[in-house]
């Protein structure tokens, strides 16, 4: 098995103030980013968020137009790619289609000037570590995606990369394997201890996999944490839309708050609704409720928001209601399946209701 | 600092590209100068060209014997385009739509006339056009430039027939159209721009077309290459450059028009797809 | 001819052979007549006149004067070839590499000559090398020669003539074999560690092997039979196979053995075509507009 031996800290990498522009478009728009060694970062936004351009960056095949990248405390920023020694898998499998498996694998120590017994030993080791032993002397079309993607995996670590740079690795494949693959991958990497930087638009992907998420939109950066900080303490708007599902409601602040108080919300559809503040809110200010359906709840009678059943999916473990409330408003709710809370039918009439933890102000910026 | 940020590899780059700008104008060069010493006003072909004057355009206007080797091309040009375009869509349709029996020999055929140096098909054909009393003849050069066109238009219309979806063949037949109107009303339709670039490219290959010509024409037959290349052979006369031009500028027309071919084709099929 | 014909067709079925065969028949009709019928005459005239036997053949292949032309034919058609090649590699390159209005216009650049008069460019070298021609005109202007020096008729001149005439033809398929190669695989391969000079040798290089074979086959292939420039270009000094038969046809009016150096070179011919079946993709050069 392949291990890395716990240099220093090798396997840093420090991003800072990048600023990439494309024409008038500013791909990347002053990100600062500090990836731990040994640490799984997932780079998560939308297409044109500017993720796969910190990552081409990172690479080498972009030159930043500002900023710089440190490698182990070491500037990295303007060195050709194939004198970073770092190891990339792309989005489609880049296994050399007039090489076998072996020799695909063997190449980059090929390149390093090894010779050919400790490059096939070392290769045939690699190949081992991706459960792929038997395959070395196939040529690349004759695997399927996922055999083909772990060639790519084996043939970017024989070399013993401080890094691994991961551009959608898994998007070519189907739903089961590309869930597979994320354990396995994860797996792979607790055991050899290498820092990935996995560039993924699939949120589910990038919460299964990361230890921390860094996410994305229209080349800054939105919020870096771990996955359960993002979902349940997104900071930015943004986030709290793009990370699992949220209702948004909009409203004005009834008092001033300051940043993690509670707050009474005056929703535009009509009542007064508790909320936490993300952001400092001066009274009467218009804010923006993000509210996960799992977290609002049907309130057995009492004080609440009043609105009808329009639409209820069953779906085994949970079921979620379509609402609609007073004001027009429409909602999503979700009932976990077993846990003995209310339901109710189509057409019902219901009170709901939240704690202000769960519901989170944003500050509105006209 | 400044140094380490000028991006690696620039310097071979750029070396790189400028040696492909350099051959760019080698390609072009030859044929572009021309055009300005066509309009030079003296016997000698110079450049620069020391006036301008059109006095060599009008010599060609002028000329019975170069307006009667244009037409002719001209008239064989046509016939030569109609023929190479009828029978090579028919052939491709065969190809793509049929079972036709020996379909690997047919192939083979079809490559014939471009793997075979034209100077061998030219003999060949003189002999037998001698002793058929073809030579000099529209039917003889007609048949002649047909043979010589059909592998282009075959492999365009071959092409444009694979980017044609079936699937809306079978759409029209769902419609209650029968084969022929299927063929009449969807298939030809898109794949016209294929069949019209292709005729265009038939044109061109018959109406510029010197080997053959050189061979099977006579004293008073002549197409317009062949009549090229008697002068070319014997003086180069300013005139030549003037026809030269002429026959370039028809070329970057056909070229253009054949672009724009192809991007309606391409219109089409994004539109079908999207 | 490379895809497989739709399975869904004109009818929800194919046309019977029959009728496959009624389509076809104007095609095969024209090959037949215009194409087969006039080759097999030539090489029947080659093998049969004065007498039966392969004398035709032997005086071609012994006689030193005949031998010299086809040697020379054999090395301009090779020169030809690696000048072509030498000059295609960095065009066909920056083509791969741009994209919109510069890919246009550099393919425009190989597209009108290939598709302009063989004649017109001919005529283009001739005015361009002839004893008072520009090249000349330019070295006397610049004092680098007293007297016009003999440019036209000379083996460099053809060399050079038809390696332009002919480029485009190695250009296309170098093109579209580079455009076929996924920027990501040279990306990994200096991710992996390659200089862009390893990556090349080691991935772009053998993966566009076969676009360089086809078109070095179909330059050498178009070079060996060609009549125009060599004729004009060459003259009776630089004589190649085509205008030697040319010149047994029309001067000697021999025309068994025209028939047997057609012979000849259709053997080379169709040999290099079938050693190389799977380079020769002639659709590369058509709808490239």
């Amino acid at each position: 098995m392949l291990t890395l031996d716990p240099g220093r800290n090798a396997g840093s990498i420090a991003i800072e103030g990048l600023v990439k522009r494309f024409g008038p478009v500013r791909a990347v728009d002053d990100v600062s980013l500090d990836i731990r060694a040994g640490e799984f970062l997932a780079l998560l936004g939308p297409s044109g968020s500017g993720k796969t351009t910190i990552l081409m960056a990172i690479a080498g095949f972009e030159y930043p137009d500002a900023g710089r990248i440190l490698l182990g405390g070491e500037d990295i920023t303007w060195l050709p790619p194939n004198r970073r020694n770092l190891g990339m898998v792309f989005q489609r499998y880049t296994l050399f289609p007039h090489m076998s498996v072996l020799e695909n694998i063997a190449f980059p120590l090929k390149m390093r000037g090894i010779g050919r017994a400790e490059r096939e030993e070392r290769a045939r080791d690699a190949l081992r570590t991706v459960q792929l032993e038997q395959m070395g002397a196939r040529q690349p079309a004759q695997l399927s995606g996922g055999q083909q993607q772990r060639v790519a995996i084996a043939r970017a670590i024989v070399y013993r990369p401080r890094v691994l740079l991961m551009d959608e690795p898994l998007s070519a494949l189907d739903k089961k394997l590309r869930e597979e693959m994320q354990i396995e991958i994860k797996h792979l990497q607790r055991e050899i201890g290498i820092t990935v930087v996995f560039v993924t638009h699939d949120q589910t992907e990038a919460l299964t996999m990361a230890d921390r998420v860094a996410v994305l939109d229209h080349g800054r950066l939105q919020q870096i944490g771990a996955p359960r900080d993002l979902y349940e303490a997104p900071q930015t708007e943004f986030v709290a839309g793009f990370i699992g599902e949220t209702n948004f409601w909009s409203g004005t602040a009834a008092i001033a708050a300051a940043r993690g108080e509670a707050v009474a919300v005056r929703l535009d559809g009509g009542g007064v609704m508790p909320a936490t503040a993300v952001s400092p809110l001066p009274p009467g200010g218009r804010v923006r409720l993000a509210l996960r359906p799992e977290r609002l709840r049907i309130a057995a009678g009492g004080e609440g928001l009043e609105a009808r059943v329009t639409e209820a999916i069953y779906a085994g473990n949970a079921t979620t209601l379509m609402l609609q409330a007073a004001g027009g408003q429409m909602l999503r709710l979700r009932i976990p399946a077993g846990a003995g809370l209310p339901e109710a039918a189509v057409g019902e009439a219901v009170t709901l209701g939240w704690q202000a933890a769960d519901a989170r102000a944003f500050a509105v910026t006209p | 600092m400044a140094a380490a940020r000028s991006r690696p590899n620039r310097a071979g780059r750029m070396a790189l590209n400028a040696a492909a700008y350099a051959v760019t104008v080698f390609l072009l060069l030859p044929t572009l100068i021309i055009i300005p010493m066509s309009v030079g006003p003296e016997r000698f072909l110079r450049f620069p060209p020391a006036g301008f004057s059109l006095r060599w355009y009008a010599e060609y206007f002028h000329d019975a014997e170069w307006i009667a080797a244009t037409l002719f091309s001209l008239e064989v040009g046509l016939i030569a385009a109609f023929c190479a375009t009828v029978a090579g869509t028919m052939l491709a349709l065969a190809l793509v739509r049929g079972r036709l029996p020996g379909r690997g020999l047919v192939e083979l055929l079809v490559v014939g006339p471009v793997i075979v140096p034209h100077v061998a098909l030219a003999v060949a054909m003189f002999l037998v056009f001698e002793r058929l009393r073809l030579t000099g003849t529209l039917l003889g050069f007609a048949m002649a430039h047909t043979v010589l066109a059909l592998p282009f238009v075959v492999f365009t219309v071959l092409a444009a027939l694979y980017r044609f979806d079936a699937e809306l063949e079978r759409a029209a037949l769902s419609c209650g159209a029968g084969r022929f109107a299927t063929f009449r009303h969807v298939t030809l339709p898109l794949i016209a721009p294929g069949v019209v670039s292709a005729a265009l490219f038939a044109f061109i290959i018959s109406f510029d077309e010197p080997v053959v010509s050189f061979f099977i024409s006579d004293l008073d037959r002549k197409t317009l290459p062949r009549k090229m290349f008697e002068d070319i052979d014997y003086n180069i006369s300013p005139t030549l450059a003037a026809v030269a031009t002429m026959l370039t500028a028809l070329t970057v027309l056909a070229l253009l028009a054949g672009f724009v071919l192809k991007r309606a084709a391409e219109r089409r099929a994004a539109a079908r797809n999207g | 001819m490379s895809r497989r014909p739709s399975r869904f067709l004109l009818g929800g079925r194919r046309f019977s052979p029959a009728a496959s065969l009624a389509l076809a028949a104007p095609f095969l009709l024209l090959l037949l007549v215009v194409f087969l019928l006039p080759l097999a005459t030539l090489l029947h005239e080659s093998l049969f006149v004065p007498e039966p036997g392969i004398g035709n053949y032997a005086r071609a292949l012994q006689e030193p004067v005949y031998l010299r032309v086809m040697l020379r034919t054999l090395r301009i058609a090779l020169f030809v070839t690696l000048l072509a090649l030498l000059l295609a590699w960095p065009l066909a390159l920056l083509m791969a590499r741009s994209k919109g209005l510069g890919l246009a216009l550099l393919a425009a650049a190989v597209l009108l000559p290939l598709w302009t008069s063989v004649l017109v460019r001919t005529y283009a070298w001739m005015v361009l090398l002839q004893r008072n021609g520009v090249v000349n005109q330019m070295l006397a202007q610049l004092g680098l020669s007293d007297q016009p020096m003999r440019l036209l008729y000379t083996e460099g001149a053809v060399v050079l003539a038809m390696a332009h005439v002919l480029l485009p033809f190695m250009v296309l398929p170098i093109y579209s074999a580079l455009k076929g190669i996924p920027e990501d695989y040279s990306r990994a391969a200096q991710m992996l560690g390659a200089s862009p000079w390893a990556s090349f040798r080691e991935v772009t290089w053998p993966l566009c092997l076969p676009g360089v074979t086809s078109g070095c086959l179909m330059v050498f292939l178009l070079a060996l039979g060609f009549f125009v420039t060599p004729a004009l270009i060459g003259g009776p000094q630089q004589m190649m196979i085509a205008t030697l038969v040319s010149q047994q046809v029309r001067e000697m009016l021999d025309w068994p053995f025209a028939g047997a150096l057609v012979g000849i070179l259709l053997f080379f011919v169709l040999m290099l075509t079938l050693l190389f079946r799977r380079a020769v993709r002639l659709d590369r050069f058509v709808g490239q507009a």
